[in-house]
């Protein structure tokens, strides 16, 4: 499944200088396509995830379009929008991102819950196992460290099998060997069919990447 | 909905604490307003049977009972105080226009009985003439009351065709009354020779207690009845006017005092009602909105996942709803429990007629007290489920 971009902006208010406008994102024409990894970098505060969020459904744009697929994201309302994030989008969101009142495993399943379906637990097992977490399975978040909180986050990505993953910087407060399983694990994905797009300041990335663009203030640029 | 269900639930169990907060407070609210109805229709029955239980729209009584009768002393401590009159004065109000039944009645000092650990008022009246007694005989007793039979009141436990025994002296039970809720439940009644023996028997045992009282000449007291289209209030005038040494009071003058009482006491409880719960509501409702101001980023991640808005706002209803449930189930059942087990101690507390609603005015006052309680912890949360549904998720992840 294809998501495309047109024209996506997102102004904030901000009353400083002479506008009351703070535009994050300008107008971005961005495609990802399936079975590719892009990766996306630049400075803190340069929109890199104000662009995610629009991407994912979760942050209206100011102007502009998300297709995805055929279907116009913010012209769907609000059900159907949901639903369509939770089918086909699985987002690695930035920072924590643990249901505290749910088991690591729960907390992995819950995109194919929600909507009332049911796991496959090998599957699911197997995914655990890849992030390094299998036998933290019926541990509560409050007890992993961070990077294990991470990782957790990254299973419940991958876990409702949505053809694309946008992750926020999904190895922030990874140690080097995690990174690169992560990292490994994302380009896999890409090869077998999906879409991946990848916001990290990690330079590592980009050996990773079919394609690495670079946001600044706000304007996407292709590297 | 299973989902939903399912998370809520672990939802609850993983913060107990929270969870056992708002459940206190809707027990709370339940607890008052099933504890706090059930008082006020008792409250409320006790009137209403004592307004039927007197049955006689005037009483007469000799000139002294003016200072020394007083019905609240009566029904609230058993105690109606002893006076006497002659007995010719029964027909003399029988013969005033507009009267349609008299009856005689004969109040005794209280005396211990082997049934009893509190002392027992002792009433004769005349079985033939009655019209206040024997309408309220629980189970209908066809037979007659002869000498040495008792009637007695509803809080004497005794069954029917037992003996009570008095100065020594046996009395066969052969009916009780309906509970009034007030000192009259720990009566007896006996006919005017049942009330004859018992004095003899008091006498042989040497006892000085009802010396010169001679029941085939004195009465305490006189129920009238006067025809419907007749104004009691008339009567009860010419009876103060035309017959000496007599003063009569319209029954309903004379329990306006507890009317009075009662509609006090309602008061308070529907004031403690109205406070209790607009000071759990207004916890409730600052709770559940801080509540969720701290579960921002848990409702943002559960949009993420793909969680439409109505969703959120479904999962903190249904949040609230189980809580509000629980909560309301256990405040009810408190309630039951205090209410229930203690009926005597409250009437004794508060000193008014107290008498237990019927068990289907008591179920429906628990399924309304379980609705209203859900109901208005529902409301509580839905400024807060509103608020949720319409967080900026792009916002709140930003927050990290
Ligand atoms: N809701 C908002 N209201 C006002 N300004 C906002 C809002 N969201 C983002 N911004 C601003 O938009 C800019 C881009 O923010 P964004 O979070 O997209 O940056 P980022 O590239 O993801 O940074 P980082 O690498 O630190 O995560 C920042 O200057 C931020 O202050
Ligand atoms: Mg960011």
């Amino acid at each position: 499944m294809q998501l495309v971009a047109e024209a996506l902006r997102k102004d904030f208010f901000r009353s400083s200088g002479e506008s009351n406008f703070f535009t994050a994102v300008h107008e971005v024409n961005f495609t990802l396509e399936e079975g590719s990894l892009v990766e996306i970098c630049g400075r803190s505060g340069s929109g890199k995830t104000t662009l995610l969020n629009m991407l994912s459904g979760l942050l209206t744009p100011t102007s502009g379009r998300v297709l995805l697929g055929n279907d116009d994201l913010y012209a769907m309302n609000d059900k159907a929008r949901s639903r369509a994030r939770n089918r086909s989008i699985g987002v690695i969101p930035q920072g924590q991102s643990a249901l505290h009142s749910l088991t690591v495993w729960e907390n992995v399943v819950l995109p194919i819950e929600l909507y009332g379906k049911r796991a496959d637990g090998a599957r699911i097992d197997m995914l655990l196992e890849r992030v390094g977490i299998a036998h933290l399975a019926n541990v509560r978040p409050s007890e992993l460290s961070g990077g294990e909180m991470r990782r957790m986050a990254i299973a419940r990505a991958l876990a409702g099998d949505a053809p694309i993953i946008m992750a926020d910087e999904p190895t922030g407060d990874l140690d080097d060997e995690n990174t690169e399983i992560v990292l490994t694990l994302l380009r896999e994905i890409a090869h077998a069919g999906r879409a991946v797009l990848l916001v990290t300041h990690e330079a590592e990335a980009a050996k990773y990447a079919d394609a690495v663009y670079r946001m600044n203030a706000g304007v996407l640029e292709r590297q | 909905m299973r989902f939903t269900l399912s998370l809520c639930r672990k939802n609850l169990i993983g913060r107990p604490a929270r969870a056992c907060a708002m459940l206190l407070l809707t027990a709370f609210l339940s607890f008052s307003i099933f504890g706090g109805s059930v008082a006020i229709l008792s409250l409320r029955n006790g009137l209403e049977g004592l307004e039927s239980r007197l049955g006689a729209d005037v009483i007469a009584m000799p000139y002294e009972a003016k200072t020394k009768f007083d019905l609240n002393t009566a029904l609230l401590q058993g105690n109606p105080g002893y006076f006497y009159m002659n007995r010719s004065y029964l027909d003399q109000i029988a013969g005033i226009e507009g009267v349609e039944k008299v009856s005689a009645q004969l109040y005794l000092a209280s005396a211990s009985a082997s049934c009893c650990s509190y002392a027992v008022q002792i009433i004769g009246f005349e079985p033939d003439t009655d019209f206040t007694i024997q309408p309220w005989i629980r189970e209908s007793y066809s037979g007659t009351i002869g000498e040495g039979d008792i009637v007695i009141g509803a809080n004497i436990s005794m069954p029917v065709s037992r003996t009570l025994t008095f100065f020594g002296m046996d009395c066969t039970v052969v009916a009780q009354l309906e509970s009034t809720g007030t000192a009259l439940d720990n009566a007896v009644y006996g006919n005017i020779d049942t009330i004859k023996r018992l004095i003899a028997a008091s006498e042989e045992r040497g006892l000085n207690l009802f010396s010169n009282i001679n029941p085939d000449t004195v009465i305490s007291s006189v129920l009238v009845k006067v025809y419907d289209d007749y104004d009691a209030e008339a009567v009860k005038d010419y009876i103060n006017v035309h017959v000496r040494h007599v003063v009569a009071t319209q029954s309903k003058n004379m329990i306006a005092g507890v009317a009075d009482g009662l509609s006090g006491a309602s008061r308070i409880v529907i004031a403690l009602i109205a406070a209790i719960w607009a000071l759990c509501l207004c916890i409730m409702m600052i709770a559940n909105t801080l509540l969720m101001n701290e579960r921002r980023r848990e409702f943002a991640i559960l949009r993420v996942a793909g969680a439409s808005r109505c969703r959120l706002g479904g999962l903190v209803m249904a949040e609230s709803a189980l809580i509000d449930l629980i909560g309301s189930v256990l405040g009810v059942a408190l309630g039951a429990l205090i209410v229930f087990p203690f009926t005597g101690a409250i009437r004794h507390g508060i000193g008014l007629p107290y008498v237990l609603p019927a068990y289907g005015t008591v179920a429906m006052l628990v399924v309304a007290s379980l609705l209203l309680t859900v109901l208005a912890g529902s409301l509580t949360s839905a400024i807060a489920a509103v608020r949720i549904s319409r967080l900026d998720t792009g916002v709140i992840l930003r927050e990290g």
